[in-house]
């Protein structure tokens, strides 16, 4: 008898399917002549009993629920999509890299799609670095997104803290904030920006109140979206995408000629951007490193 | 016709029941007047069987231990007084203000509605019941019989038609004069002497006849009735009948819905207090859903007890679409205090709500999802305290070119959401939005960062950052400047040049804005492209 049983992976949070071998159903034999000594010995365990000997605790694997796969909505750039797949619903999603890598540049492109599709977005700024005219330049549709701007409120008349508590400061409430909107539901983006927040600092989060998210998200509709320098979430986030500038670029003819214009000549007009993925538990065959290089022009570059 | 009547009886005991339910099952006496010369005005049952009566001094019933002794408040009067005649609109438009402690209702086809008289009957009596008076219900073909009943009977009275003579003959002769008591009571003035000489009179006269219940003054032949005690005479024996009939004068729908309690002990922590509001809420609420109304403003005014004298201390609950939800107001009102705590002891809280349609929302399924407006209204508040009040909030660019050229506003979800249904063009799709290539984002240091620039011909050659390691190094490129001023003609005018940089750090290149201020002098760090 062969059967195919659908299981989902704890660790991975992704259907898999897998065969079970042939096995000759035990049924209980009749009793026989020959068997009536061995009948006097210890008993056999029979497969009834199996059934009662069951570890306590642990569900059989024909039981165990299948985990739909999360549903996938456009990051608001063509090429990350044709990446990853676009962000999933339900998961987090980590995007991180260093200082003009093109981290809120992606955020921004998430956002302004989201609340396109006529979604309500959050963000959690834990460095207050969001530039409203760049939000809107990029297409975010303001009225649909809830900026929540931590700051040093308490310690605005301590000159003695040093900026590590400052920064200690402004984490815990990111924190405390994420853990309201994620209760309160309703919103079809959270973002969390820990993109100023040094990385020994960001790292103090324990890996379980990632864990608390990544719960608090599932199920709900919600793309939890953290961008930071360095990934910190660990196992708990569904896509890592890491980013990286490919090159600054200025008009193509005076870049040739950069010595021989003035500054006020020349204008920044684009950057490009890598993005690799390095981890993704939405697909079903173990992930390889996969990179994509896009651009993003300036908002006055037309 | 069937009328229905709303009596509330020992009123000024009953206001005061209503605002402290503790009270109930100890005996009280209401005092009034000017101390020190405050008498008894009313009391319940239990002091009654004490004997203690309306009229003896405070110093007199201070003699009883076991009772509880309360000023009369006429705030409290008043809201019990607005609570039933919302009971009574809940059930009837043509509701008729007969007095402090009586309504009367016109129930003329409202049984299609509620159902027939006698669950009408049930219903009012439990729903007033649920605002905290204890009333006597009566309904009969006229109002002064359902009036005269309500008075007379204890709990709910049906008199039939017709039979209003004979159900209301036991009752004594005092209801007749008792309902016209009440009356200019209800006016605010004082009966002059010369009625009250006459009632006397009358009375005395009754009682001299032998008339002591209804059913005698209405056997009595009518012509003699007239020439012995005239017009007012057939008057009450009407009444007496049940045969009397008028229209009702309707009451007009007060507007504001307000409770408020008068503490005896000061209230120092917010705890207690969260306690007594948790009550004002929940009978306004009441109210407000017995007319079908929600609120979207809630005032809460707490008188305190200062040293320099009494004061009064403001905090105002705007929310962003009619609720009703005194769960959800008690929370605000918490976390609002928290935020701002009156800051002396607490001996008055007064709570006022403004009345608003409710709102009319059609949901769908294929709206993509968004928050719950109670529970999202929670979350900003409670985030509020976090972050505080001006770092929470959608965003509103402002017409101008300053760098920080917007403004914090509330985050209303619902509104944008209805705002968005009512525009007349199709919203529009996604794809060719998305087919753009993304805009490059700016992520600005607030407050920009001063720096230490080197030139080199009038040009950025090195910039230093002691706030920011990242942001300092040798300038790889360079584009600028770019000059901007604004604001001239105001105290806080700006100019400056920009320069967008690429800065050489280690093994990393960041892409930044500095801003050399021409009016203040210096350079500033204002953010990094990302």
């Amino acid at each position: 008898m062969s059967s195919a049983v659908f299981s989902t992976s704890a660790a991975q949070g992704r259907p898999f399917v897998f065969e079970v071998e042939d096995v000759a159903e035990v049924r209980p034999q009749p009793a026989r002549a020959e068997h009536v000594e061995k009948a006097r010995l210890p008993q056999r365990i029979v497969p009834e009993d199996l059934k009662v000997v069951r570890l306590a605790g642990v569900t059989p694997a024909s039981r165990l629920a299948i985990l739909p796969t999360p549903e996938m909505v456009p990051s608001g750039i063509a090429a990350m999509d044709i990446l990853t797949g676009g962000l999933p619903r339900g998961c987090l999603t980590e995007i991180c890299g260093p200082a003009s890598s093109g981290r809120t540049t992606v955020l921004l492109a998430a956002l302004a799609a989201a609340t396109r599709r006529g979604e309500f977005c959050a963000v959690v700024d834990a460095g207050d670095a969001l530039d409203p005219q760049s939000a809107a330049a990029a297409g975010v549709e303001l009225d649909r997104l809830l900026w929540v701007r931590c700051n040093d409120n308490s310690h605005q008349h301590e000159p003695n803290h040093a900026e590590r508590h400052y920064a200690e400061h402004r984490l815990e409430q990111l924190l405390r904030v994420t853990d309201l909107l994620l209760e309160s539901g309703g919103f079809g983006m959270i973002a969390l920006d820990l993109g100023d927040l040094p990385p020994q600092i960001a790292r103090r989060i324990p890996l379980t109140t990632w864990f608390r998210f990544r719960r608090a998200v599932e199920h709900t509709p919600t793309v939890l979206l953290a961008i930071e320098r360095q990934s910190i979430a660990g196992s708990c986030s569904s896509l890592l995408i890491k980013l990286r500038p490919a090159g600054n670029r200025v008009d193509d003819q005076r870049v040739d000629f950069p010595f021989a214009i003035p500054t006020h000549a020349q204008l920044l007009t684009k950057l490009e951007i890598t993005a690799e993925l390095v981890r993704s538990r939405i697909d079903r065959k173990p992930v390889r490193s996969a990179e994509i290089t896009f651009a993003s022009k300036t908002a006055w570059a037309g | 016709m069937p009328f229905a009547c709303i009596f509330v009886p020992n009123f000024p005991v009953a206001a005061v029941f209503r605002a402290q339910p503790e009270l109930r099952t100890r005996a009280v006496a209401i005092l009034d007047g000017k101390p020190p010369l405050e008498k008894v005005f009313a009391v319940n049952q239990s002091a009654g069987r004490m004997g203690i009566t309306p009229g003896m001094t405070k110093t007199q019933a201070e003699l009883c231990p076991e009772l509880t002794l309360r000023p009369r408040s006429l705030l409290q009067e008043s809201a019990a007084h607005a609570a039933m005649l919302d009971c009574a609109q809940s059930f009837s438009p043509c509701v008729e203000d007969a007095a402090l402690d009586t309504a009367l209702l016109d129930l003329e086809g409202m049984e299609s509605l509620f159902g027939s008289l006698p669950q009408i009957a049930n219903a009012m009596s439990s729903r007033i019941a649920g605002f905290g008076l204890e009333a006597n219900v009566a309904l009969a073909s006229n109002p002064d019989a359902a009036m005269l009943a309500a008075r007379g009977f204890p709990g709910l009275t049906m008199i039939s038609s017709g039979k209003e003579a004979e159900q209301l003959g036991s009752l004594p002769i005092d209801v007749l004069f008792a309902e016209q008591h009440a009356g200019e009571e209800k006016k605010g003035a004082d009966r002059p002497l010369e009625t009250r000489l006459f009632e006397a009179g009358l009375l005395e006269t009754l009682d001299r006849w032998g008339v002591r219940n209804l059913r005698a003054l209405a056997a009595l032949p009518a012509i003699s009735l007239s020439e012995r005690l005239g017009q007012h005479g057939l008057r009450l024996q009407q009444l007496a009948r049940g045969a009397a009939s008028r229209t009702l004068v309707r009451v007009e729908e007060p507007a504001v819905f307000e409770e408020t309690v008068e503490l005896e002990y000061p209230i120092v922590l917010l705890e207690p207090l969260a306690f007594l509001l948790n009550r004002l809420l929940d009978q306004i609420c009441a109210r407000l859903a017995s007319r079908a109304l929600h609120t979207q403003e809630v005032r809460l005014t707490l008188g305190l007890q200062n040293l320099a004298g009494p004061d009064n201390f403001c905090r105002t609950l705007r929310l962003p679409l009619p609720m009703l939800d005194a769960k959800l107001f008690l929370k605000l009102l918490q976390l609002d205090l928290n935020a701002h705590p009156p800051g002396a002891p607490i001996v008055k809280i007064h709570l006022a709500a403004e009345p608003a349609r409710p709102r009319t929302a059609q949901g769908s399924l294929f709206q993509p999802p968004s928050p719950e407006p109670e529970k999202l209204e929670l979350t900003l508040a409670r985030i509020a305290g976090l972050v505080g009040e001006a770092c929470v909030g959608s965003l509103e660019l402002l017409d101008t070119h300053c760098t920080e050229g917007f403004r914090m506003r509330r985050f209303m979800p619902e509104v944008t959401q209805r705002k968005t249904a009512q525009e007349t063009q199709p919203r529009k799709t996604s794809e060719p939005a998305e087919s753009k290539s993304a805009v490059a984002a700016l992520r600005r240091f607030r407050p920009p960062l001063r720096a230490t620039v080197t030139l080199e011909n009038g040009e950025p050659a090195r910039v230093v950052c002691s706030k920011k390691k990242e942001v300092q190094g040798s300038v790889l490129w360079k584009a600028g400047p770019w000059r901007s001023s604004g604001d001239w003609w105001e105290r806080e005018a700006w100019s400056r040049d920009e320069w967008d940089i690429a800065l050489q750090n280690a093994d990393e290149v960041a892409l930044c804005r500095i801003v050399h201020d021409l009016l203040g002098g210096g350079w500033f760090v204002e953010g990094t492209y990302d």
